[in-house]
């Protein structure tokens, strides 16, 4: 119990400290890599609710292919943040003030009332006990099946995500030479070579 | 209590159910592969395949209409209201991907992409007409958004173009992240996503404020979709830096499946949270019609006057839905038809304002359209007097139906609202009749728009002008939707 408390309050300190450390870090290339650590510490906040899917997914979705892919565009796109971020320190009292009302807003709505009565009866566990059957298990039990027409659904939309990508960014240029892999592997030396007999003192 | 018990999976019942989505699925991918695989020159028999395809799903759909029946666990939902909406944004589709084949040719865009992205937009828009889970609510939201964005930046070798869908994709991702917060506050606070169940829990007893909350995120979202105001600061940037065809898309299918949702969210399982509800569509309403009216009058640009047209026809549309009785959805299905048909004639105007230089989209470029181009005049004339409201036209029978269901369920202030609304935009609309009867000719516009889009604007401007002798039938058909809604 000390332990899991003890492990709660470090990933919690450490997420939050280095969330701010993402919007506090002059170069783009340390924010990037605090957001990493930043999603490190979530994942396993998630790990002691037991919760290990989402930490999984986290992990290999934020920081395997996101996170990276900001470091590339922060790595390859000529930025100028210190320019980005002049304004920013200026906006800070408003946008502190906006961000506390609502938050006073949020905590007196959320923290003084209950779910609807009648939700008791309907509320079902979609997964079972964690001692049972582990997350991961459950959600690939249910995916595929009950669930089969909204992952389909999420299919399309990665369909349509590809095809968009491909017709905002897909360009043909004819001067640009392509490799065209069967055509050189059938090459024959017959068709590429001519073997010449050049007479002393000729030339061809 | 009573407690509902969702069907249970069974993937052939449930795959007969949503045949016409399947089809749509198949079919799109089968276009690109065609469009992939043939060269350049084919772009032209993808979109007419595709124009095909909608329309006979469109047939598909009208067959296969019949008792409400539950899919995949009770998250899809086919009955008359579903079908009706369904043809509508079918036929809207249709049409947008017919009117957009010269623009596309004339301005280098001509790709097979736009009618394969058009087909899946309106799969997402069937699958948003048919939710009945929060899940598959927001699943078809995203498809059809998706393909909108991409669609809005279509020409983007334009900055006009890439801005727009940029705009539209931020603003989008903004509107997506609010009706998922809503959609998780009430899931949380009634332990259920779907419709059916979610009926049964929310009792128009003790107020909960939890619920509410989610519920107006919920609406916060939707209402930027239908580009309400205050949602609706991404519409005229929108439709003024899209290629024109997609505009005509955007202002007619997108909007009728936004409030087919609408609709579908706030009639059925919500009902019981009315009176909370129906302050907030109240407001979204009058804002909508006010701001539609007084901010269209300054406009120059034709497409911006029509993004301006669109939000104060949705405020109008809303007021139906503020009713909340069979009436009002009826109403708003009648008014969705008629602003459909009556906008993709406006557009077929739009797009046939082409000189030798370029396209043109200025009202002053329409003076004296009435001498050069005489039925071209007569035909914009008679739309701008539907979207006005004058009768014997459409417009009017839709805005009529609209106010006298707001009467009926005691909204009496709404509907002066919105008839003072009316007047003040019907300025506008006759602003564009002036220019085009009593104005100095500008320099003529090209000939040769095309078969397709001379009998797409013969065929609307008949149909809004006669609506008073055969509206019978669809209005009668949007009150049996109606009921199948509502019950």
């Amino acid at each position: 119990m000390v332990l899991s408390a003890l492990a709660f309050y470090l990933f919690a300190s450490l997420a939050v400290a280095s969330a701010f450390a993402v919007i506090a870090a002059r170069n783009p290339v340390h924010s990037v890599l605090f957001l990493i650590l930043t999603f490190f510490n979530a994942a396993g906040l998630f790990v002691l609710l037991g919760a290990e899917f989402l930490a999984l997914i986290l992990v290999v979705v934020y920081v395997g292919a996101v996170a990276v892919l900001f470091l590339f565009v922060v790595m390859m796109l000529d930025v100028d943040f210190a320019e980005l971020k002049r304004g920013a320190l200026q906006y800070l009292p408003m946008g502190a003030l906006i961000g506390l009302v609502v938050l006073g807003e949020l905590v007196l709505v959320l923290g003084t009332m209950a779910a609807v009565p009648q939700s008791a009866t309907v509320r079902t566990v979609p997964v079972p006990a964690v001692d049972e059957i582990s997350n991961v298990e459950a959600l690939g039990l249910i995916l595929y099946t009950d669930y089969i027409y909204l992952f389909q659904a999420a299919g399309l939309i990665l369909l349509v995500a590809m095809i968009g990508a491909i017709v905002l960014t897909l360009r043909h240029h004819d001067h640009v030479k392509r490799q065209n892999i069967a055509e050189q592997s059938s090459r024959q030396p017959e068709d590429a070579m001519d073997v010449v007999k050049v007479k002393p003192g000729q030339g061809i | 209590m009573e407690t509902v018990t969702l069907p249970a999976i069974d993937i052939a019942r449930d795959m007969g159910l949503i045949a016409p989505e399947i089809t749509m699925a198949v079919a799109a991918m089968a276009l690109l592969m065609l469009g992939v695989f043939q060269s350049d020159a084919r772009s032209r028999l993808v979109s007419n395949l595709s124009a095909v395809l909608l329309v006979a799903v469109a047939a598909f759909v009208v067959m296969t209409t019949g008792e409400p029946k539950l899919a995949f666990g009770g998250s899809f939902k086919v009955d008359a209201f579903a079908s009706f909406a369904k043809v509508l944004v079918l036929c809207g589709s249709a049409l947008a991907i017919l009117m957009s084949r010269g623009f596309l040719h004339h301005e280098k865009l001509e790709r097979f992409e736009f009618p394969v992205l058009i087909v899946l937009a309106t799969l997402g828009m069937m699958m948003m007409i048919s939710a009945n889970d929060l899940i598959s609510l927001y699943m078809g939201i995203e498809l059809q958004s998706l393909a909108l964005y991409v669609l809005a930046s279509f020409n983007r070798n334009s900055a006009r173009s890439t801005e727009a869908g940029l705009k539209y994709f931020v603003l989008g991702a903004l509107s997506s992240g609010m009706l998922l917060y809503g959609c998780s506050l009430i899931y949380g606070f009634t332990g259920t996503t779907n419709f059916e169940v979610l009926g049964t829990v929310v009792t128009g007893g003790e107020m909960n404020i939890g619920l509410i909350f989610g519920v107006t995120f919920l609406i916060a979202g939707l209402a930027f979709k239908v580009s309400a105001v205050p949602f609706h600061m991404w519409t005229p940037d929108v439709y003024e830096g899209s290629p024109t065809p997609v505009t005509a898309f955007f202002a007619a299918a997108p909007k009728v499946a936004a409030l087919a949702l609408f609709m579908r969210v706030l009639g059925d399982p919500l009902l019981p949270l009315i009176h909370e509800w129906r302050q907030i569509i109240f407001f979204i309403s009058v804002a909508s019609m006010v701001l539609g009216a007084f901010a269209a009058i300054g406009q120059n640009n034709i497409k911006r006057l029509m993004a301006y047209s669109t939000i104060g026809h949705m405020g109008y549309a809303l007021v139906g839905l503020a009713a909340g009785t069979v009436a009002g959805v009826q109403s708003v299905l009648v008014y969705l038809a008629i602003y459909l048909v009556t906008n993709v004639g406006v557009f077929v105007c739009i797009l046939s304002m082409r000189r030798k230089e370029g396209m043109v989209e200025e009202i002053s470029d329409l003076s004296g359209l009435s001498r050069t181009r005489p039925m071209m005049a007569f035909a914009l004339a008679i739309f701008m007097f539907s979207l006005a409201g004058i009768p014997p036209l459409a417009g009017f029978f839709g805005k009529f139906l609209v106010f006298f269901a707001a009467v009926d369920a005691g909204l009496w202030q709404l509907a002066v609202i919105g008839l003072l609304a009316s007047v003040v935009s019907a300025f506008y609309y006759l602003r564009i009749i002036k220019v085009m009867y009593f104005d100095e000719p500008a320099p003529v516009f090209e000939r040769g728009i095309g078969t397709e889009m001379r009998l797409i604007l013969t065929g609307s401007a008949a149909l809004v002008l006669l609506f008073a002798v055969f509206g019978g039938p669809i209005i009668s058909m949007a009150q049996h939707a109606a009921v199948s809604l509502m019950g």
